[in-house]
């Protein structure tokens, strides 16, 4: 059983159709990616899979539970994290306190805990600190873990998103363009901590990318969007010489 | 890793100085009384009373962001239980404390949980409305006294000793204001409190990362509505006599102000900023008629020039 399974899933806004009967599947364990030109309905899908946006038709289901209408923090709690495509950090408070959010669907302990100071709640906010603190340092930012998520570095910021997407310790994880307004370096850092997030932690990733170059280097299949409709699936080396992507990637701007 | 060590010591001197002007400031409070007149202690009790009020709405507007434009209805709520239970049931003063709180845990759930769905500015409205319902709901019933108040509510005692003059009302919220910032500041630093601050600076992120923004918000209602409560108890038993007029929207625009004045967010600004509200007019005596003027043209200024407030919330 595939871990994401999506069937027939429809989206509109009012007359305008996003996404047509779109259909696939990721594998658990896989790194995927979702390719298209802009405005293909690539980010509306994610906003579909994560509860923001509210499909016509169709199915999800995640490790074979149905995740379609449930609110965003539940789909969050059930194991599928994300990053936004334009960073959406909570920018006026510190990188430690960012990526803490991530443990907030995985602790318990309220107002009435917090004002007693018991030692269980202590205890909590300790691991809370600690699980933070580990996907800092994974994705490398550790030494700013005090300073504002705004002051960052840009590609830093993007670390930051993905480090508290990860901090929810997600079953899935959808990354939104995460190597828009990298330069070459920074995109290779990035290829380099895509798989060693499935090599030392086994989460399964779904990426949007624009670079062709990086989709070949990390992902093992390749789902291809034009106009809201699925027009191409699988490998790199053939979904590159599928004439219809080739068409769709010539015929737009990009 | 991180190096504990140097984040230490970049933290510890700011740290140590904050809490040697806040002992400082608490040894003042605690010894005012002896050095000054009735009248003083009478106002600093009031300015007090505002810190308890200016925290309790703090939790609502600057942690949660939320915008609450009839939170003096709360402070009714648990001014009148507690006068209604002391003065017509004869109840102990202390027991009706927790009825209070209960009393404003419903009412914050009843106006809360079906307006924090809809989008943030319809509760400023739902807020307003809420606020002006109480006030003409005390206004209409008997059990209320009506237009002219309810009166003879008991004075408490504690331990044999009954609190009757300004000065022990003054210790009494002195004790609730520290019991309130300790409150807030343990929560501010929890899970819960983050919490509020995640779905104030970024709704959709919040969402994304598994917070519950309904819950999180009502949350955050509900305990701004129990501290108002609990602050309306002690207003009670001091006043020993309530009228609707002491829960108008000016109070509730008043506490707002206070909440503002200092800088949503953090609490040495909005104790700031409480203070300043209750002292304000007594320090514009002096100007008379022109006192709405000058107070509009003090706060104008105060926004102009430092639109974060006074002692803004600046984080880490
Ligand atoms: N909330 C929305 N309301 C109306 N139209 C939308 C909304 N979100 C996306 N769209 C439309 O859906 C189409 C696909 O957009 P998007 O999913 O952002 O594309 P991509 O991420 O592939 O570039 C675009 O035509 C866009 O204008
Ligand atoms: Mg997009």
């Amino acid at each position: 059983m595939a871990l994401l399974e999506v069937r027939d899933l429809r989206l509109s806004f009012g007359g305008l159709k996003v996404l047509h009967d779109i259909s696939f599947s990721v594998e658990k364990g896989a790194i995927n990616s979702l390719i298209g030109p802009n405005g293909a309905g690539k980010t509306s899908l994610f906003n579909c899979l994560t509860g923001f946006y509210k499909p016509k038709g169709g199915s999800i289901r995640l490790g074979g539970r149905p995740i379609m209408g449930l609110a965003p923090h539940r789909i969050t709690a059930l194991g599928l994290a994300r990053t936004f495509q334009n960073i959406r950090l909570f920018k006026e408070m510190s990188v430690l306190e960012n990526v803490m959010s991530g443990q907030h669907c995985r602790s318990r302990h309220g107002i009435v805990s917090a004002i007693l100071h018991l030692p269980s709640q202590l205890r909590e906010e300790e691991r809370i600190r600690a699980v933070g603190t580990h996907w800092l340092d994974f994705v490398g930012i550790a030494e700013h873990a005090h300073r504002l998520a705004g002051g960052l570095s840009y590609g830093d910021q993007r670390r930051l998103e993905l480090a508290r997407a990860l901090a929810s310790t997600p079953e899935l994880i959808l990354l939104d363009e995460p190597a828009a307004g990298l330069n070459e370096r920074e995109k290779l850092d990035l290829v380099h901590l895509i798989r060693r997030i499935r090599e030392e932690t086994g989460i399964t990733v779904l990426l949007i990318e624009h670079d062709m170059g990086l989709v070949m280097q990390v992902s093992e299949k390749i789902v291809v969007f034009d106009y809201g409709q699925k027009i191409a699936e699988g490998r790199p080396e053939v979904v590159r010489v599928d004439p219809r992507v080739i068409e769709a990637y010539l015929g737009s701007e990009d | 890793m991180v190096d504990g060590a140097t984040i230490l010591q970049a933290t510890k001197r700011p740290r140590l100085i904050r809490w040697s002007v806040a002992l400082a400031a608490l040894a003042g409070a605690v010894v005012l009384p002896q050095f000054v007149n009735a009248y003083v202690t009478e106002v600093a009790t009031t300015a007090l009373l505002y810190v308890v009020l200016c925290l309790g709405l703090n939790i609502v507007v600057g942690y949660a962001g939320l915008l609450d434009l009839g939170y003096a209805a709360f402070f009714a709520v648990g001014a009148y239980t507690s006068g209604i239970l002391t003065a017509e049931f004869g109840f102990n003063f202390w027991l009706t404390i927790p009825v209070a709180m209960a009393a404003a845990c419903v009412a914050g759930i009843i106006i809360g949980a079906p307006t924090l769905r809809l989008r943030s500015d319809y509760l400023a409205i739902v807020t307003l409305g809420f606020g002006e319902i109480v006030r003409i709901i005390a206004r209409n019933l008997d059990i209320t006294g009506g237009a002219s108040g309810l009166v003879g509510i008991e004075r408490p005692e504690i331990f044999g000793f009954k609190l009757m003059q300004v000065q022990h009302f003054y210790y009494a919220f002195l004790v609730l204001a520290l019991l309130t910032a300790f409150v807030c500041l343990s929560v501010e630093r929890s899970r819960m409190g983050r919490a509020w601050f995640y779905v104030r600076y970024d709704e959709d992120a919040a969402a994304g990362i598994g917070i519950n923004r309904v819950s999180a918000k009502l949350q955050a209602y509900m305990m701004g509505a129990v501290i108002a409560s609990v602050a309306g108890c002690l207003y009670a038993a001091k006043m020993t006599a309530i009228s609707p007029e002491s829960f108008t929207f000016n109070q509730s625009l008043l506490i707002l102000l206070g909440v503002v004045l200092g800088g949503m967010g953090r609490i040495p600004g909005v104790v700031l900023g409480a203070i300043l509200v209750a002292l304000l007019p007594e320090v514009l005596r002096g100007a008379g008629t022109y006192r709405p003027l000058v107070t509009a043209v003090a706060l104008l200024a105060i926004m102009l020039f430092r639109p974060n407030g006074l002692w803004p919330d600046k984080r880490v």
